[in-house]
């Protein structure tokens, strides 16, 4: 039957297809010569079946057509919502075949694919994940994995059929259900598959236990505890026959070293010596990735090691070798080359620097920077970013590349080079950075990247600022354009600075600085969109300070207040602290003895206040009402003038309330016994709870209901039963510990209302919790040029004069060529405060750099280094490689060849018999060199060898070179007939839309 | 770890998308609008990542086709752009010059080859060879299947006439 579908195939498009097939086809023919009548109608159903050679019914090839024909989306919208009411009515009806239901799920998931809900189809491919057929089980699991999330709820339903596929004794099924696991168990169901999974550790086919590594690393993503104890287990997979197994073991592994290095610190010799032998060639030749071997590994190692080596001294020493070796090794002028070169650097910037390793990574970087290829230099700064913690000074012999970057129209690159700016603000160059961030930030739209700016703005002015009139002008600007997005902590942080002021005795200063910072928000207040917070921020501060300095009325300020209420009157906040900063300066007036009198809008804003819906609000202004009526004397008191920074003392005892304690005790009120002597005396649990319920029945109860804990999964600690012989020392079972949670959050009521009367404590301003960040050592060295002339102490930076203009149009269309260069280093100068003159720079680049790399290191490491490098050269061979199997077993592996392996030999020959070849020089020159290391990589070329020897004989009379010319990539002119006459068969129009719809993806 | 992987055309349509982060439909949608937009307009010459909430997305460009993967901020994202080549080139392997259309109409195929390459959102298999090896069996299993039921079918068709 198969043979005569293959006469009827149009989809056989090439070479290789056809020879398996008709290989088959001939075995087949043979043991059924007698029913050839009967074959010949089934082919000519078959073909019928499947038309188009798609393996789908002409009406789902209609579909994919149609939508591929779509003109706009609204009409693809149209075509799929059409299908999926079709599909809802077919889908329901009884008896579907379960070949038409694969195509229907299949149908779903192209549906889904495209953006629309097919949820009503789900029950459907969870029900054929159930079925028994291999073909159809998988298509279950395809569809469900597509369509759930772990979270879903029919994954109850899926967990049973998973269980059972784990057993299954086709390793396909096994395969499909362990794909299955990654995507669709969820914490709660782990403990349900774990056992099974762990156990298929240990099945024969490499890519069981492949699929179960990684099934098991995503188990740890998930719930991090559920394989914290199978280390022991990761650790023996880690000498897996199989390099593909070994290579995914190293993701658990990373994950488990990610949470906590220092177990682990005794693998950094396997891992070293694993990364050596890929580095040397010594898996099979497949694992190689355009002439690197196995890239992918090396840099999952790097990772490792990196990890194991920051901050151990002892470890990193044993990597420099490796780490060298690869770097040299290193194709530069590959993609993968230079993935493992950025990788090799990540790995040197984390582990304890060694000053040759330092100089290589400061080499590559300056390759990347170099490339003319963006991609590389985004790595390339990136790298810059990661190595300028070690030595700072590695930045300054790019500084040129860095500006070229910063100043380069993809948005890509620009953000990156922020970053690095980020990482290397100083107090000498902050000011530059910062503004140059500010003024990208606004110049920006994407949200999640302005936060990010601003919070980073915000940072650095908070570390670095070199005087706090800066400090407020850049807090201005980064509010005024990104308010709403940064952390509220920070306007608490604005409004301390200005009460505070330097913290010193100097009020002539902290007067000044409060000015300006009125007249800056008097400037502001007026323009609309301003964010809350900055509203917030400016309403403070106008009423705790405008008219302080007597340059501003009362009636001036209260005005601007008052306009403040009335333009935001949708923000309660807002109005909150305009009420109070009114209520302030109201305050102050009276007590500095000067009558004073409402102004109308400031009264009827009282009026509309009174009757708000928000009673925060209302009491605000309900309290203003009652101080209007007070006389000065207990105004002075209530509000005192520049207060803010005053602790307010809080009777913790509440002794306030001791007379009217007494008296109640007096009367025959029982007296408080603290909570500590009632637990001390009786074994209350019980009794407190019974009490508790008594009083519940006929009074009130005051106390929070108690926070409903999480639902504990009950089977955990029933169902698993972790193989013994495989759990460490340690082992941490997943235990529920119920969060500590305060069961009486509130606040003594009393306190509040005391506190809310004097302004300064009010519920939003509560600074005591604020961290002072303010006040840095790099601030004093500002100080001796008060901020009082600010101007200039803007205009120089280190000494040198350097004109705002660089500052204020950062992206001036360049106009000749050295008038840039001008202005580039003048911005250079003052980013990495560099005083070399253009032209030692760029003769003297490199040199100095190497310098400077090795200048930073101490000098006695440089005297220790030779000696530990020869001592690390040879290590003792690590025993964990010898934990796998006993290499024996693979005599047995190799005699049994896998029979899909050998149809792929049938399909593949070219690539085999390359790989025959090569493995087996491999093999010979490993033999050669291999000393006394332990050898068991060498075993994958050796078992490739046999496996491919045996494939060649059996297809001797090929001619393998022949082949290898007819089977090559490229432009294949065949090929890409049989394409085209095979989809103008079904009816698709090639130059209908998009006419690159054939070109080949690789050509 | 990669997050989700799309293959948007030219025109900004979806040729497979595959999530290994739990992202609603909804989200779904807004993510795939939100990155065409941001991917298709990018000019030729610029690098191959953008950085996109918090996280990065790597993407390449194979002829109308783009590939797409999005990482964590703490991926290579050089690795990335060769994991993808490495999708592709396997693909080119089983369809034979690969092109656009062997996606659109072949998207379960390229989803089972898919799941033979990355798992849980890392490469679990970096031979060529391994993966062609494992999609061969399951297809022979497929051709397996189908002869099977074929012949079942027929011989009680037989029986009954």
């Amino acid at each position: 039957m198969l043979a005569l579908k293959q006469l009827h195939d149009q989809e056989s498009k090439n070479d290789k297809k056809r020879r398996l097939h008709s290989s088959c086809a001939g075995h087949f023919i043979k043991s059924h010569n007698s029913n050839l009548e009967q074959l010949k109608t089934i082919g000519r159903e078959l073909a019928m079946g499947s038309q188009g050679g798609f393996g789908q019914s002409k009406e789902f090839l209609d579909l994919v057509k149609s939508i591929g024909e779509a003109r706009s989306k609204s009409e693809e919208d149209r075509i799929v919502l059409r299908e999926i009411e079709t599909l809802k009515r077919r889908i329901n009806e009884p008896d579907i075949p379960k070949r038409k239901m694969k195509e229907y799920i299949i149908r779903l998931v192209y549906i889904e694919m495209l953006g629309h809900d097919a949820s009503f189809g789900y029950i459907h491919a969870v029900k054929m994940t159930h079925d028994d057929s291999v073909l159809l089980k998988r298509t279950g699991y395809l569809a469900v994995t597509l369509f759930l999330n772990e979270d879903h709820d029919l994954i109850i339903l899926i967990v049973n059929t998973i269980q059972k596929d784990l057993r299954s004794d086709n390793y396909l099924v096994v395969c499909a259900a362990l794909n299955a696991c990654c995507k669709l168990i969820n914490e709660e169901t782990i403990p349900a598959v774990l056992q099974q999974v762990v156990e298929l550790l240990g099945h024969q086919k490499e890519a069981v236990r492949k699929k179960a590594v990684m099934a098991l690393h995503s188990f740890h993503h998930k719930s991090p505890s559920s394989v914290n104890h199978l280390i022991s287990n990761f650790r023996k997979k880690l000498a897996d026959n199989d390099p593909g197994v070994m290579g995914a073991t190293l993701f658990p592994l990373y994950d488990l070293i990610t949470i906590d290095v220092n177990p682990h610190k005794d693998l950094v010799a396997s891992f070293v010596n694993i990364l050596k032998q890929v580095a040397e060639r010594r898996l099979p030749k497949t694992y190689d990735y355009h002439q690197t071997p196995a890239p992918f590994i090396q840099i999952k190692l790097l990772k490792i090691l990196a990890l194991l080596g920051s901050g151990d001294k002892k470890s990193s020493e044993q990597m420099y070798t490796v780490i060298g070796d690869i770097m040299r090794k290193s194709d530069t002028a590959s993609n993968i080359g230079n993935a493992i070169l950025y990788e090799c650097i990540c790995c040197i910037s984390s582990i304890q620097p060694s000053p040759k390793l330092l100089e290589t990574a400061a080499d590559a970087i300056a390759n990347f920077l170099k490339s003319d290829s963006h991609n590389l230099k985004y790595m390339g700064i990136d790298a810059l970013g990661r190595l300028i913690r070690i030595s700072p000074d590695i930045a300054e012999q790019h500084q040129l590349a860095v500006i070229d970057c910063l100043e380069d129209p993809d948005d890509t690159l620009k953000r990156k080079t922020f970053e690095l700016l980020y990482k290397m603000t100083k107090s000498s160059n902050v000011e530059v950075i910062v503004d140059r961030m500010i003024d990208y930030m606004i110049s920006i739209n994407d949200n999640h990247y302005k936060t990010e700016t601003a919070s980073r703005c915000v940072e650095l002015a908070e570390q670095f600022a070199p005087s706090n009139h800066w400090f407020i002008q850049t807090m201005n600007k980064v509010f005024q354009h990104a308010g709403d997005l940064v952390n509220p902590k920070v306007a608490h942080n604005l409004m301390r600075l200005i009460a505070e002021g330097f913290g010193e005795d100097d009020d002539t200063a902290d007067s000044q600085l409060r000015l300006s910072a009125v007249e800056s928000y008097l400037k502001i207040v007026d323009e609309p969109k301003l964010p809350s917070a900055f509203l917030q921020v400016i309403c403070w501060v106008l009423g705790e300070y405008g008219t302080a300095d007597g340059k501003y009325s009362a009636s001036y300020i209260s005005g601007k207040l008052c306009d403040v209420a009335e333009a935001h009157s949708t923000d309660d906040i807002v109005k909150g602290y305009a009420v109070t900063a009114l209520m302030k300066v109201y305050c102050f007036e009276r007590a500095a003895g000067r009558k004073t009198s409402l102004l109308p809008e400031c009264q009827s804003l009282l009026e509309e206040l009174s009757a708000s819906h928000s009673s925060d609000l209302q009491q605000r202004a309900y309290e203003f009402r009652a101080i209007l009526d007070l006389d000065t004397n207990a105004i002075e008191n209530i509000m005192p003038l520049d207060a803010s920074c005053e602790d307010i003392e809080i009777d913790k005892n509440l002794s306030f309330l001791d007379d009217y304690v007494q008296k109640s005790i007096e009367q025959g009120a029982e007296p408080y016994i603290p909570e500590s002597e009632r637990s001390g005396t009786l074994n209350i649990s019980k009794i407190r709870n019974h009490n508790s319920y008594e009083h519940s029945t006929h009074s009130l109860r005051f106390e929070a209901y108690e926070v409903p804990k999480p639902v504990v999964p009950t089977n955990i600690p029933t169902t698993v039963t972790y193989p013994t012989d495989l759990v460490p020392v340690t082992v941490s079972e997943p235990s529920y510990q119920p969060s500590v949670q305060p069961t009486w959050p509130l606040v003594p009521v009393s306190d509040a209302g005391s506190g809310s009367v004097s302004g300064s404590s009010e519920l939003k301003l509560r600074l005591d919790g604020v961290q002072k960040k303010w006040g840095k050592p790099t601030y004093s060295s500002g100080a001796s040029s008060s901020a009082s002339n600010f101007e200039s102490n803007r205009t120089m930076v280190n000494g040198a004069p350097q004109p705002d203009t660089v500052i204020s149009k950062p992206h001036a269309p360049r106009q000749s060529h050295v008038e840039v260069s001008e202005e580039k280093q003048k911005l250079a100068a003052s980013l990495f405060g560099g005083t070399t003159s253009r032209s030692e720079r760029k003769q003297s680049g490199g040199a100095t750099g190497h310098s400077k790399v090795s200048r930073i290191t101490n000098p006695g490491e440089d005297k220790v280094r030779p000696a530990t490098v020869t001592a690390v050269v040879q290590p003792p061979p690590p025993d964990l490689l010898d934990l796998g199997e006993p290499v024996a077993d693979t005599s047995g592996y190799s005699s049994t060849v896998d029979p899909f392996k050998q149809l792929e030999g049938l399909l593949d020959l070219s690539q085999d018999v390359n790989a025959a070849s090569a493995s087996a020089s491999a093999a010979a020159t490993t033999g050669a060199t291999a000393s006394n290391d332990p050898d068991l990589l060498s075993l994958y070329s050796g078992i490739d060898t046999v496996g491919n020897q045996n494939l060649t004989s059996m297809n001797g009379s090929v001619n393998p070179t022949k082949r290898t010319t007819s089977l090559t990539k490229g432009p294949n002119l065949k090929d890409a007939l049989d394409k085209d006459a095979l989809v103008r068969q079904m009816g698709v129009n090639p130059t209908s839309q998009n006419p690159n719809l054939f070109s080949d993806l690789l050509g | 770890m990669i997050h989700f992987i799309l293959l948007i055309s030219r025109q900004g349509k979806v040729r497979l998308t595959k999530w290994y982060s739990p992202y609603s439909q909804k989200e779904r949608s807004k993510v795939i609008r939100e990155l065409s937009g941001m991917i298709l307009t990018r000019g030729p010459k610029l690098c191959n990542f953008v950085e996109w909430r918090g996280l990065k997305v790597v993407y390449k460009r194979y002829a109308s086709l783009y590939f797409c993967m999005c990482i964590n901020q703490e991926d290579n994202e050089l690795e990335v752009l060769e994991i993808i080549h490495h999708f592709v080139e396997i693909l080119d392997r089983y369809f034979g010059s690969v092109c656009e259309l062997d996606l659109i109409f072949k998207f379960q195929k390229a989803y089972y080859m898919l799941d033979e390459i990355l798992i849980a959102g890392e490469l679990q298999e970096s031979s060529k060879k391994t993966v062609a090896r494992l999609v061969s069996a399951q297809d022979s299993l497929v051709d397996a299947a189908k002869e099977e039921a074929n012949s079942l079918s027929n011989i009680i068709a037989q029986a009954t006439k």
